[in-house]
């Protein structure tokens, strides 16, 4: 039984090796040979970290984390705020500028975790309201002068709009087809920015960006930065809670789960679907303007479909309909590929297999909704 | 000037209806999109190349054009319908009763795996596919239609013509048939569900691997990003002419080949990515069911 085992597994190394082969040449019985220590490793290794009380596929340690996070919520809340308004006074550039990316991310996964992991509705093309935030600030001050916090609300609106515009024709489509219908607008926006050269200045992008400022006090340093973006992630991350457990959060919840089921019960499916699009692209927007005040300098290189696959992974990796999960899914997305710096060229061959895997062994994510929880395990159950 | 574009928007539009093959055949089996396939076809243009310095590096690579192109088609086809199946038997098939997002997400996984797995083994640079035929051709007036466009036209009706009587006339067609029908009846009558889905997979990643093959021939360059672009069009294709439907990938195919091309012609040639975005998009929004296409089921 055991020999039978352990030779399926070397078949499929060698199998392994054998499709890679023609790319990597004699590495290829290199990397069968790991791949095949690794199959055979991971049950014993599973089982000695299960003696131990934690097991690798379960990592119970976080949820029971999260649990305790629900408990003793407002202290905890207080923790970890304060830790993170200290933090940068110990760190040098470098990191809080780290930090402030991790920030800008967390905006933008918390406004996609509305669409994807509330509602339901698969986005792919979500960089192209970042576009727009960032293009509108840019925009705005070369051409009026009007100023950051002005054009914040602004950036952020239209965002919203261009949700709503975008999301009115494609909201009667189901899953897939919407994933590739905003795929192809993401697309579509990308092309329009990189080809209207007499707007955006096509390629080039758009220079010369004011940064933001505080009567004479402009905020400069990465340090000023980070607190900026600290206040809009806690806005966020406000919102967004307070957004999920309302009656506009439960009804998403309700559209996610049984679109029909939810129209039976009175919900506006419609008009919770817009809100929703309307809500993310909101939030990405707002990350946008920030990015614009931040880089000053925009181009359409900064909103590829690559980004949009970024932000999708913190919500997926993180855990689809939670906040903390979210939340760390974008923090570890963005500082693990910058602590391993020296692997940078396989960061995201390294994602693609994360994402694929993370799909099969462990769905909801390292901090599972609590509620999505439920259904997946009512599902599999 | 018209009838040059329409040459070359015949020939890319074969290329594209190859690659909506493999979709739509997925699409109509086991209603997911396979969003890995796009780079199924650039492994295939990668594959192709390799087999060709393969033999040249075997003290082959002055025997006749023909042969060499037939042996790169061999590689790349087998090569690329082990690693469709492969896929499927590693990513989608633990998820085939998981939610929906669920496949779809590891599709995406796969997709941006194989991309970044062929950048890191063969590096970020274009790939120079060797220059097999001389670039005449017959001249049609003021048009021309070259060597390699001819034989890219030809080898894919040989093999659509191929494909349709396979799933029209053989039993293995017949089984792939009901099986996109009703699944669970298929496996209530004796059929292994399981086998078609992977000769599904089989069958339409070797579809893909010979389009980047003829890409990597037409064009002479690729490159690790090139079946992102190419996939997302062979979807638009696939849903034009009705996902699910071959025939309809086909005529979807060549149609989105012929827009593009008369468009780059004669609207932008700056906006040529685009349009298949923008039919993609209108199509879903007022014809989701596509030209040949049933009214599609609503399925969540």
């Amino acid at each position: 039984m055991i020999k039978n085992k352990i030779l399926e597994k070397s078949i499929w190394a060698l199998w392994l090796g054998l499709l890679a082969l023609p790319f990597m040449g004699k590495k290829a019985g290199i990397l069968a040979i790991a791949i095949l220590l690794v199959i055979l490793l991971l049950p014993l290794l599973n089982g000695l970290i299960a003696r131990f009380g934690i097991s690798v596929s379960r990592l119970n340690f976080l949820s029971s984390s999260a649990n305790w996070l629900k408990t003793n919520k407002k202290m905890a809340l207080l923790i970890l705020f304060s830790f993170a308004a200290i933090l940068p006074l110990f760190m040098n550039r470098y990191f809080v500028d780290v930090a402030v990316l991790c920030g800008i991310y967390i905006v933008l996964a918390l406004g996609l975790n509305v669409i994807v992991g509330l509602t339901g509705l698969l986005a792919l093309g979500y960089i192209a309201f970042y576009a727009v935030g960032a293009y509108c600030y840019a925009l705005l001050w070369t051409h009026y002068h009007i100023n950051f916090w002005l054009a914040l609300p602004i950036g952020t609106a239209l965002a919203g709009v261009f949700g709503v515009l975008l999301g009115s024709p494609v909201l009667r489509l189901r899953g897939d087809y919407l994933a590739i219908v905003t795929l192809g607008f993401g697309e579509i926006t990308r092309i329009v920015l990189n080809n209207w050269d007499e707007l955006t200045r096509g390629p080039n992008g758009i220079l010369g960006i004011a940064r933001p400022s505080i009567g004479d006090f402009i905020i400069k340093q990465p340090i000023h930065y980070y607190y900026l973006i600290l206040a809009f992630v806690v806005l966020t991350i406000f919102i967004t809670t307070r957004l999920e457990h309302s009656r506009i959060g439960r009804a998403w919840v309700a559209i996610r789960e049984d679109e029909v089921a939810a129209a039976a019960c009175g919900v506006n499916v419609t008009l919770m679907k817009l809100l929703a699009f309307a809500t993310g692209a909101a939030f990405a927007g707002l990350g946008g303007v920030f990015f614009a005040g931040k880089m000053i300098f925009v181009s359409p290189e900064s909103f590829t479909f690559m980004e949009s696959v970024m932000v999708l992974c913190m919500v997926v990796l993180g855990g689809m309909g939670s906040i903390p999960g979210v939340i760390l899914g974008a923090i570890a997305l963005i500082i693990l590929p910058e602590a391993l710096r020296q692997f940078q060229f396989y960061r995201l061959l390294m994602f693609g297999g994360a994402m694929a895997l993370m799909m099969i062994i462990r769905p909801q994510g390292l901090i599972p909704s609590q509620r999505r929880k439920m259904e997946l395990e009512e599902e599999n159950g | 000037m018209f009838l040059q574009q329409l040459i070359n928007g015949l020939t890319v539009g074969s290329v594209y209806a190859l690659i909506a093959i493999g979709y739509t055949m997925v699409y109509g089996i086991l209603e997911f999109i396979n969003f890995a396939h796009g780079e199924i076809y650039m492994l295939g243009a990668y594959l192709g190349i390799i087999a060709i310095g393969l033999l040249t590096a075997m003290g082959l690579g002055n025997s006749s054009a023909f042969l060499l192109l037939a042996f790169a088609f061999i590689f790349a086809m087998v090569f690329c319908a082990f690693y469709g199946v492969t896929i499927e038997r590693l990513a989608y098939r633990p998820l085939r009763r998981a939610p929906r997002l669920a496949p779809l997400l590891s599709a995406l996984g796969v997709s941006i795996f194989l991309q970044n797995f062929v950048m890191v083994t063969q590096g970020t640079r274009n790939k120079v596919f060797p220059q097999l035929f001389a670039q005449n051709g017959f001249d049609l007036g003021n048009a021309k239609i070259t060597y390699i466009q001819i034989m890219i036209l030809v080898t894919s009706i040989l093999l659509m013509v191929g494909l349709t009587l396979f799933v029209n006339k053989t039993k293995m067609g017949k089984a792939m048939r009901a099986t996109s029908q009703d699944q669970k009846m298929a496996y209530l009558v004796g059929i292994d569900v399981n086998r078609v889905i992977s000769v599904t997979f089989l069958i339409g990643s070797a579809l893909g691997a010979a389009a980047g093959v003829m890409v990597a021939l037409y064009y002479g360059l690729v490159n690790f990003h090139i079946g992102y672009t190419a996939g997302l069009k062979a979807f638009t294709a696939a849903v034009l002419g009705g996902i699910g439907n071959i025939p309809g990938a086909m005529l979807g195919g060549i149609i989105l080949g012929l827009v593009e091309s008369l468009g780059a012609g004669y609207l932008s040639s700056e906006y040529k990515d685009a349009y298949a975005f923008i039919i993609l998009v209108l199509l879903l929004i007022f014809r989701p069911q596509g030209i040949l296409g049933e009214r599609l089921k609503e399925r969540s």
